[in-house]
C-alpha cells in the first residue's frame, strides 16, 4: 500500500470543542400520500476521530435513515427534514447547498451499503467504478487512477486486483463485491465511514472476514467508522459505542462493555436476551413479543410501551427523556435505574 | 458467443426454409388461375396459356407439382436467382429498385424514432408526474390510438395538401425531401413505444440502489444520470429498436401505399393484389433472411449491452 493511503493523524478542527461528526436532535418525517410516518424523531449521536460507533435497531427504526439523512442522500420528497442540524468539523451540513454538500460526499463521509450487488451499477467493470471518483474529483489520469485502483482493490484483499479490474460486479461472489465497494468508498480518503449493514447479505464466515477488514482498515487509515447493524454479535469485538434506536429515536446510548454488561433500557435488555447462548440450552429462546410499531401512529408516552415488560401507566402517558447514567450513558426509560440494576446481577 | 452466433445461424436456416415453404404453399394453395390473374380482364389465347403453363410449370398438378415447383424455386433461390415475376419482370431488379427506398424509409422513421421518441422519454423519465411527462404520455397515447391507416391520410390531407408543408405523394425515385412526411409518420408509431418505454427503464433506473452509491461518491447530478442511469437504461430500448429497424427494413405496406412510394411494402401489396406468387414468395424470402439477421443482431448487441448477459 502506497503512502498516500495512510493519512497522518486526522487534525480534525473541532471548534467549540465538539465532535468529529455531531448530529443534533434530527427530525425526519415522510410525506406520502397515506400519511405521515414520523421517521426520525429527535436524534443526537457524535462521532470522535478514530472511534466506532455502532448504531442498532430493527428495520424501520430509522437507523438507515439518519445515515441517508447525513450523506444527504435521502429522497425529497418523500422525506423531509423536519429539524435539527448534522455539523461536520463544526459545519451545519444541513445549511450548505447541494453543491457544497457533494463535495462533502465520498470525500469527508463515505458510505457503504447492504447488498453490494445491486449497490454496484451491473454495467461497468468493478476498476472504472473504483476509480470514477479519482478521475472525475480528484481529477487523476487515466493510468495513475489504474495504479491507484489497484493499491485500494490490495488494500481490501482482493486477489489478484491488477486482472479482476475489468471485471464486472455480477463476476465477484459477495463477499469480494462488498470489498468492492470498500475500495470505492476509501477512494478519497474519507475521515468518516459509514457502513450500513455491511455484512448483513453474507454468509457468516464471510461476515468475519468483513469486519475483521473494516476494522483493520479502520485502525490503519485512522478513520471514524459508523457502523449500523441490526446484529448484536456484529457489534462487540468492533465497535466503541452503541446507539440503539427504536421508532426513530436513540433509546439507549452507552459504551459497549457497559451496555453488553447491564443493558439500561427494556429494549437493548430484550434484544440482548434474543441473542442464543451456548451455555443456555433446551430453554425457548427469550423474544421481544409484539411488533415494531407503525411509524404513521407512533403510541403514546414511551413508543415501546406496549411490548415492555416493565410498563406502569406513566410510560403510556408521558415520553421519557434520556436519563443520564454517568460516564455519557444514557437511557430514554422512566425504569432506566431498575433495568440496569435487573440486568446486572 | 461465437458457438451462440453458429448455432443462431444454423437455426436460420432452418427457420428460412420453414418459412419459404409456408408462404410459398399459402401464395400457391389459394390460387384460381394465376394465368387468367396475370392477364386480367383480357381473354387468354390458347398459345399464351401453354407458353405460360410450360414456363411456370403449372402442367404439374396436386402435391407433387406444387413440391416440384418448390424444389424448383429454392434451387434457382439458392443460386441468388429470385426468378420472374409473372409480369416477366426479374425479382431481383425489382428488389433492386425497391430497397433503396425503403431503406431510406425506415432510416428516417428510425431517425425520428431515436431523436425524439428516446429523447423526450429520458426527459420525461427524469422529470417524472411532471407537465412534461404527462402531456407526452398524452400525446404518446393518442398516436398509438390511431391506426396508420387513418394516421396516413390524415397527414398526407393537411400537411401535404391543404397546408402544402410536405409534397403529398411521392413518386417513382423520390428524394429525401419526398420521403420526410412518410418517414415521419411512420416512425412515430415507433416513436411513441421507444418514448415509454424509454421512460419507464428511466425512472426504474433512477431508483435503482448504485443511483444512491453513484450520489454517495459524491458525483454531479449530470453525470449521474447521463452515464450510470442512461447506460442501464438504454439496454432495453436498443433491443427494441433493432427489432423495430428489422420491422421498418421489411417494409410498410400501408404508409407506402397511401404516399406512393415505390417501396419494398408497395411491391409486396400489389404482388398480393395481383396474385404474382413468385413475386410475393421472392420478397417474402428475402424479408424472412432480413428479419432474420436483424433480430440476431439484436441479440449479439444485447450481451454487449448488458455484460450480465453471456451467450453459451
Amino acid at each position: 500500500m502506497s503512502q498516500s493511503a495512510v493519512r497522518p493523524t486526522p487534525a480534525s478542527p473541532t471548534p467549540e470543542g465538539g465532535h468529529l461528526l455531531d448530529v443534533r436532535d434530527l427530525y425526519v418525517e415522510f410525506r406520502t400520500g397515506e400519511g405521515v410516518a414520523r421517521v426520525i424523531n429527535g436524534v443526537s449521536y457524535h462521532l470522535d476521530p478514530g472511534e466506532t460507533l455502532a448504531v442498532l435497531g430493527e428495520s424501520g427504526s430509522g437507523k438507515s435513515v439518519t445515515a441517508q439523512a447525513i450523506m444527504g442522500i435521502l429522497d425529497t420528497p418523500p422525506a423531509v427534514i423536519r429539524s435539527g442540524q448534522i455539523r461536520y468539523q463544526g459545519r451545519d451540513l444541513l445549511a450548505l447547498s447541494e453543491e457544497q454538500r457533494r463535495q462533502v460526499r465520498g470525500k469527508e463521509i463515505a458510505m457503504i451499503f447492504q447488498d453490494a450487488l445491486s449497490a454496484l451499477n451491473p454495467v461497468f467493470p468493478v476498476g472504472w467504478q473504483i476509480g470514477e471518483t479519482l478521475r472525475h474529483r480528484a481529477g487523476m489520469s487515466r493510468a495513475d487512477a489504474r495504479r491507484r485502483v489497484i493499491e485500494l482493490m490490495d488494500l481490501v484483499k482482493i486477489p489478484a486486483a491488477a486482472k479482476r479490474l475489468g471485471d464486472y460486479p455480477h463476476q465477484f461472489s459477495g463477499g469480494m463485491r462488498q470489498r468492492v465497494m470498500i475500495a470505492m468508498a476509501l477512494a478519497m480518503e474519507p475521515k468518516v465511514l459509514i457502513a450500513d449493514e455491511p455484512t448483513t447479505a453474507l454468509d457468516v464466515t464471510v461476515q468475519a472476514q468483513i469486519m475483521d477488514l473494516l476494522a483493520d482498515l479502520r485502525r490503519d487509515l485512522n478513520m471514524a467508522m459508523i457502523l449500523i447493524t441490526h446484529d448484536l454479535g456484529v457489534v462487540a469485538g468492533v465497535a466503541d459505542r452503541i446507539a440503539v434506536m427504536y421508532a426513530g429515536r436513540i433509546v439507549e446510548h452507552a459504551d459497549v462493555r457497559a451496555l453488553y454488561r447491564a443493558p439500561a433500557h427494556p429494549y437493548t435488555k430484550g434484544l440482548l436476551e434474543s441473542i442464543p447462548r451456548m451455555d443456555v440450552r433446551g430453554q425457548e429462546l427469550a423474544t421481544i413479543k409484539g411488533l415494531p410499531p407503525n411509524l404513521m401512529r407512533i403510541p403514546s408516552g414511551c413508543p415501546f410501551h406496549p411490548r415492555c415488560p416493565y410498563v406502569q401507566q406513566v410510560c403510556v402517558d408521558v415520553v421519557p427523556h434520556d436519563l443520564v447514567l454517568g460516564d455519557g450513558r444514557t437511557s430514554a426509560c422512566h425504569f432506566a435505574q431498575e433495568v440496569r440494576d435487573d440486568s446486572a446481577h | 458467443m461465437f458457438r451462440f452466433i453458429l448455432r443462431r445461424l444454423l437455426q436460420m436456416v432452418l427457420a428460412f426454409f420453414g418459412t419459404t415453404l409456408i408462404v410459398y404453399a399459402l401464395m400457391f394453395a389459394g390460387q384460381g388461375d394465376p394465368i387468367q390473374a396475370l392477364a386480367g380482364e383480357r381473354p387468354v389465347t390458347a398459345a399464351q396459356r401453354a407458353y405460360l403453363t410450360e414456363k411456370f410449370h403449372l402442367d404439374q398438378t396436386g402435391v407433387g407439382g406444387f413440391f416440384y415447383r418448390y424444389f424448383d424455386y429454392v434451387k434457382n433461390l439458392l443460386q441468388g436467382d429470385l426468378g420472374q415475376s409473372l409480369t416477366g419482370r426479374s425479382i431481383s431488379d425489382i428488389l433492386a429498385a425497391a430497397w433503396p427506398v425503403t431503406i431510406k424509409l425506415a432510416l428516417i422513421a428510425m431517425a425520428v424514432t431515436i431523436v425524439f421518441g428516446v429523447t423526450a422519454g429520458v426527459l420525461a423519465g427524469i422529470r417524472r408526474a411532471g407537465i412534461f411527462d404527462n402531456s407526452t404520455l398524452l400525446l404518446t397515447l393518442l398516436v398509438l390510438g390511431i391506426p396508420t391507416i387513418v394516421l396516413a391520410p390524415l397527414a398526407q390531407y393537411f400537411l401535404g395538401v391543404r397546408w402544402q408543408l410536405f409534397p403529398p405523394t411521392a413518386g417513382a425515385d423520390p428524394d429525401l425531401y419526398a420521403l420526410l412526411l412518410p418517414g415521419i409518420v411512420l416512425g412515430s408509431l415507433s416513436l411513441a413505444t421507444a418514448l415509454r418505454l424509454t421512460r419507464t427503464s428511466v425512472a426504474e433506473n433512477l431508483r435503482a440502489d448504485y443511483v444512491r452509491t453513484a450520489r454517495s461518491k459524491g458525483l454531479v447530478k449530470r453525470r449521474i444520470v447521463s452515464v450510470h442511469v442512461l447506460r442501464n437504461s438504454l439496454i432495453p430500448v436498443v433491443t427494441f429498436l433493432g427489432v423495430e429497424l428489422g420491422n421498418l427494413m421489411s417494409g410498410a405496406i400501408i404508409t407506402e401505399g397511401v404516399f406512393n412510394i415505390p417501396g419494398v411494402g408497395f411491391n409486396l401489396f400489389r404482388g398480393i393484389r395481383t396474385e404474382d406468387g413468385p413475386l410475393v414468395v421472392g420478397i417474402v424470402s428475402v424479408l424472412v433472411v432480413v428479419y432474420l439477421v436483424s433480430n440476431l443482431v439484436v441479440d449479439v448487441l444485447y450481451a454487449v449491452l448488458d455484460p450480465r448477459i453471456r451467450y453459451e
